[in-house]
């Protein structure tokens, strides 16, 4: 008896009870998330008024600059595609073994995150220059593969992927890890190899990261310009990218040139990540 | 026949120490025991998933301790089914023949006779998403006995199914061992299905397993209590307690 007067007296408050309106909290998400939005949004409308069709057209007439977009979209794509190929094998190692020392292996993993990005030029740069033996790095692949890496091409996509890289493994962890191991255990049971159980089992259910991995990697790659001004120089029609395109028109005052070319830049990016998204929903359904 | 001897498994601070049992050629035993007793270790250990720190296991007389998953020719069905999200019904029932390399009639006779044994013929072309619970789980066991295995484990293969579906699927598992002569393994914590299956009853309790006569079934609510009894209890005292007027 006194346990049920006990319940009568407790639940009738809440028949009393209102909620309230749910607005002003909704108000509030959508006026704090709005802010930022709109932050984006008016760069980008600021830029498009600043600019004009001629200017555009201009800066696309002039070679340097079709060079600098040429050898941007190249040196993005080979890096992306490299950070990739790296990451899906770091990444599934260090989601499917436990190891001594992996906590170490992720912290290094993480330095080009948090390193200022000029440090990865200069250390680039020294790391490249390093006399060891009376020779250095950069003699010996000039030796045996005839081809220069600093102030050159390859110069530049090895600083785009040393930041690009980080960013994919990243992405390819969350990715592994959020794939059931219990699927690969199974596919062992049923004769598979290591091998074939992560190339027909796990590999297939991690396409939509891959797909994110190699979107992430290739926007780093087209915003890096601090290593590579280090690493590679902005010697026109020879290492110059889009970013440093932006850089040099800044420093000359060509302010409408640099504008076009940010314009550019945007432009080529949203049309990866459209191509990438759209690649990835269908590869998903 | 499942033999394991003087086994010992270490997995954190669980241990099961010095476990030994025989499971006799073309013999349906069903294990149980309760919650966290660790019979799911003991199946781990046997398809090799689990290393154990001493003891021997042997498959058919051969010593397999040492051996890969891959070489113990053991039909696994793990209690999450863990089926491949990016396969049909179909690749699942072909895929061990392919890792075997048979050939395409053999892949095609293969599929048919399993998919008409358990009766998921129509689900062939279909992917994972939207198969029901007992769909699931007969995909899974026709994965699991697609290539013929020596033992087949099962581990609670049918939980969360509703009571007409399991003793269908009781009735497929047990024509399905009888017809392979299959030796097999199968944890539950379910009276019913033991009652349904067991040739013989092992029963794992602190730690120690034991076989018990399958006539003990009737009398082992100490031993192996029914989890969901168990688990609806409180809940039931609850719901009771809030429902008074």
């Amino acid at each position: 008896m006194n346990d049920a007067s006990a319940a009568t007296s407790a639940a009738a408050p809440q028949a009393r009870h209102k909620a309230g309106s749910d607005f002003p909290f909704l108000v509030a998400l959508g006026g704090i998330g709005g802010s930022y939005i709109l932050l984006i949004v008016l760069m980008l409308v600021a830029d498009l008024a600043f600019t004009s069709p001629s200017h555009f057209k201009q800066a696309l007439q002039k070679p340097e600059i079709q060079y600098a977009l040429r050898l941007t979209l190249v040196t993005c794509t080979i890096s992306a595609l490299l950070s990739l190929a790296v990451a899906v094998p770091l990444s599934y190692l260090m989601s499917r073994f436990a190891f001594r020392g992996r906590w170490l292996l992720e912290t290094a993993i993480d330095i080009p995150i948090v390193l200022p990005p000029l440090v990865i030029g200069l250390s680039l740069l020294i790391l490249f220059h390093l006399p060891v033996g009376g020779t250095n790095l950069e003699q010996q692949i000039e030796h045996l593969f005839g081809m220069r890496v600093t102030y050159a091409p390859p110069a530049v996509v090895l600083a785009q992927f040393s930041v690009a890289c980080a960013f994919a493994v990243q992405t390819m962890r969350v990715t592994f890890d959020q794939i059931d191991t219990r699927a690969e255990q199974v596919a062992l049971t049923l004769g598979c190899r290591r091998s074939q159980a992560f190339f027909h089992v796990v590999l297939p259910q991690a396409w939509r990261g891959m797909i994110a991995a190699l979107t992430i990697a290739w926007a780093r790659s087209l915003g890096e310009f601090g290593p590579i001004l280090v690493f590679a120089g902005a010697t026109r029609m020879r290492t110059e990218v889009l970013s440093t395109t932006v850089f040099l028109e800044l420093s000359v005052g060509q302010l409408e040139a640099a504008v076009a070319v940010s314009l550019l830049m945007v432009v080529a990016a949203i049309a990866v990540l459209g191509v990438v998204r759209l690649l990835g929903t269908r590869v998903a359904t | 026949m499942i033999e394991l001897e003087n086994v010992t498994i270490r997995s954190g601070a669980f241990a099961l120490t010095n476990v030994s049992a025989v499971v006799p050629q073309g013999d349906y035993a069903v294990l149980m025991g309760g919650t966290g007793q660790g019979k799911t270790t003991i199946v781990e250990a046997l398809c090799g998933l689990r290393p154990i720190v001493s003891g021997c296991i042997r498959l058919d007389g051969a010593e397999v301790t040492r051996w890969k998953p891959a070489d113990r020719s053991i039909g696994y069905v793990p209690q999450d089914l863990a089926l491949f999200p990016t396969m049909t019904v179909r690749e699942h029932l072909e895929f061990a023949l392919r890792l075997r390399r048979a050939s395409r009639a053999l892949l095609r006779e293969r599929v048919a006779e399993l998919a008409d044994v358990l009766g998921i013929g129509a689900l062939l072309d279909r992917r994972m998403r939207g198969l029901s619970g007992g769909e699931a789980q007969r995909v899974a066991l026709g994965r699991a006995l697609s290539f013929r295995p020596r033992v087949l484990l099962l581990d609670e293969p049918l939980n969360a199914l509703d009571e007409s579906t399991r003793d269908r699927l009781c009735e497929l598992l047990r024509t399905v061992q009888k017809t392979q002569g299959l030796t097999t393994l199968h944890i539950t914590h379910s009276r019913t299905e033991a009652r349904l299956l067991a040739d013989r009853l092992l029963v794992l309790v602190d730690g120690r397993l034991q076989e018990r006569p399958t006539t003990d079934l009737s009398s082992l609510s100490q031993i192996a209590p029914e989890t969901v009894a168990s688990a609806t209890g409180p809940y039931l005292e609850s719901i009771r307690i809030l429902a008074l007027p």
